[in-house]
């Protein structure tokens, strides 16, 4: 437990070690503001909600999220200290925790920070704090399970371009399967129960389903179990490939 | 008595094809330092990685202090230090931070960790570099910070993957004098190609080819198998050596004489020392002799013989120096 927090930390601290944290969260912030503003439409509207400022968080993290975890592994792989972390007292399913954590906890920091776009919008009128609060924890639960996949991937490769490249494609797998893009290509071949199966994968759609009202438990799961899946499957790359 | 602090049996690791590693035995005990040898790509690092748990092995087992390695891995590397290859770090961190690193993952805090952290740094010498960032030092400055790391803990075991390579003769030599300082209180596994490191601080030398172990003995003992090992060299002209070699070729124990361009050379037959005979034959032939002496055999050319880069044939070959 205690090398679990210990690598944590030292994870933690290396995104603001380098500028990587202070352009990441200046990027995410603009990016989040100029999709609220711009693309939602937020003082059009003339509601005191937050939902175009949510709207656009799967394909904020679609672009942003693999470049977080795109370093997690590849990193160590690249400059050897693979071997040192692991060859300490610790497992590596705990490294795997810890590193993932060390990086949501980097993706909470950063969405903690649109806090003023929350009080803009409870100083313009009286919007239901419960269904902000709920969509809040939805996004944060999506950003986690955006980051579980950029983790799994960052440990196929040494190169951390391909890390983010590949991290963002089944990112964008998972955000778009809900659409008709790609349940088109399911439909008039697929039984009806693969196509259903599909469509629930979609992140855009459980994340929808948590941020349109009370706290969704359906949705909760699905983001959890994800992220289990593909840390699983994280670990099982870092021990097959970590000597390569 | 000796306690027996690394033990490995029969471990194997195949790559794809090739058969990295093939049934590799070995103990440490406390107080000895081993030098692994071999030349490049001939299993050093995989059998160290296995060692110490970075990699399973695909057979046999490895146990650090008692502790298997493959079952109870956190037991066995708590009471490890390992430096791999390239002595890798976090460039990002100073010393003093990637020391606090180790420090926390072996569970030291408070004063005990600044104490070990001071400890380690005065050890390998980094005290003045302790705030720059890593990615800044020297190479030989890194390695010393690998090294660092290794030791932190004051573990019963060490195991350093090269760990003079890329530094320059002075760093070398202190490096040494320290593993040679340790060396009473640990077990001590070095890999290296530089022979002449294997002579001056290990007690026994295992030299790997192939994946296989070739020879394991003392390095006196790995001299001795060389085929110039207790040969003579005579420094004389070349009529002196034309005259002498029949007379020198009679003696008892004399394998052979080869002529050779600054004098003679003398093989003895095996386990013979026939320098007092050859010594009164040359001056009871009175031939005027610049230089006589006994030959230990060059550790260089044992390795090269047992790991294929030469034959013995090519050995005697060789002029003396």
């Amino acid at each position: 437990m205690n090398a679990l927090c210990t690598v944590y930390k030292r994870e933690l601290a290396a995104y603001f070690a380098t500028p990587l944290a202070y352009v990441f969260i200046v990027i995410f912030l603009a990016l989040a503001g100029a999709f609220t503003f711009f693309l939602g439409n937020f003082f059009e509207r003339g509601q005191a909600d937050l939902s175009p400022f949510f709207l656009f968080h799967p394909w904020l993290y679609l672009l942003l999220v693999p470049a977080i975890s795109m370093r997690l592994w590849s990193e160590e792989r690249k400059g050897g200290t693979i071997e040192l972390l692991l060859t300490l007292p610790l497992t590596p399913t705990q490294a795997v925790i810890a590193k993932f954590l060390a990086a949501w906890s980097f993706a909470g920091i950063a969405l903690a920070l649109t806090f003023p776009l929350w009080i803009t919008v409870n100083y313009l009128g009286k919007p239901d704090n419960g269904v902000i609060f709920a969509s809040y924890i939805g996004s944060f639960f999506m950003a986690g399970a955006y980051l579980a996949i950029g983790a799994c991937f960052s440990a196929l490769t040494k190169n951390q371009v391909i890390a983010f490249v590949l991290s963002a494609v089944v990112c964008l797998l998972f955000t778009v399967s809900g659409t008709s893009l790609v349940l088109n290509f399911f439909t008039g071949w697929a039984p009806p129960g693969v196509v259903e199966a599909i469509s629930s994968l979609s992140f855009t759609a459980n994340f929808e389903a948590i941020s349109k009202g009370v706290l969704d438990a359906v949705g909760i799961v699905f983001f959890t179990s994800v992220m289990a899946l593909f840390l699983f499957a994280n670990v099982l790359f870092v021990n097959l490939y970590k000597a390569r | 008595m000796t306690t027996t602090m690394i033990a490995i049996e029969g471990l194997s690791k195949t790559f794809g094809p090739i058969k990295a590693v093939d049934r590799v035995s070995f103990e440490v005990a406390r107080g000895e330092v081993l030098g692994f040898l071999g030349p490049n790509g001939a299993g050093k690092s995989t059998t160290m990685k296995m060692l110490t748990g970075f990699l399973p092995a695909d057979e046999g087992r490895a146990t650090v202090c008692g502790f298997d390695i493959a079952s109870h891995p956190i037991e066995a590397k708590r009471r490890l230090g390992y430096m791999p290859e390239g002595a890798p770090a976090y460039s990002d961190m100073t010393p003093r931070g990637f020391l606090a690193f180790i420090a926390d993952m072996r569970g030291f805090s408070g004063a005990d960790k600044r104490a070990r952290i001071a400890r380690a740094a005065d050890m390998t010498n980094i005290e003045h570099v302790l705030e720059q960032p890593i990615e800044t030092l020297s190479r030989g400055y890194k390695r010393r910070v690998g090294l660092a790391q290794a030791l932190l803990h004051d573990p019963d075991v060490l195991v350093l993957d090269e760990p003079t390579d890329g530094l320059d003769p002075n760093q070398k030599h202190e490096v040494r004098a320290l593993i040679q300082q340790m060396a009473p209180q640990k077990a001590i596994v070095i890999s290296t190609h530089i022979l002449e490191e294997v002579e001056a601080i290990c007690s026994r030398a295992l030299i790997i080819a192939r994946g296989r172990v070739v020879a394991d003995g003392t390095p006196a003992e790995l001299q001795a198998r060389s085929p110039r090992h207790n040969g003579i060299v005579i420094k004389c002209s070349n009529e002196a050596a034309t005259a002498l070699s029949p007379t020198l070729r009679q003696i008892a124990g004399v394998a052979g004489v080869e002529i050779e361009p600054h004098g003679l050379f003398v093989r003895s037959l095996p386990g013979l020392d026939v320098f007092d005979a050859v010594r009164v034959a040359t001056r009871q032939r009175a031939v005027d002799i610049k230089e006589i002496r006994q030959e230990q055999g060059r550790l260089d050319d044992v390795f090269r013989v047992l790991t294929g880069g030469a034959t013995d044939a090519d050995i005697l070959a060789q002029t003396a120096a």
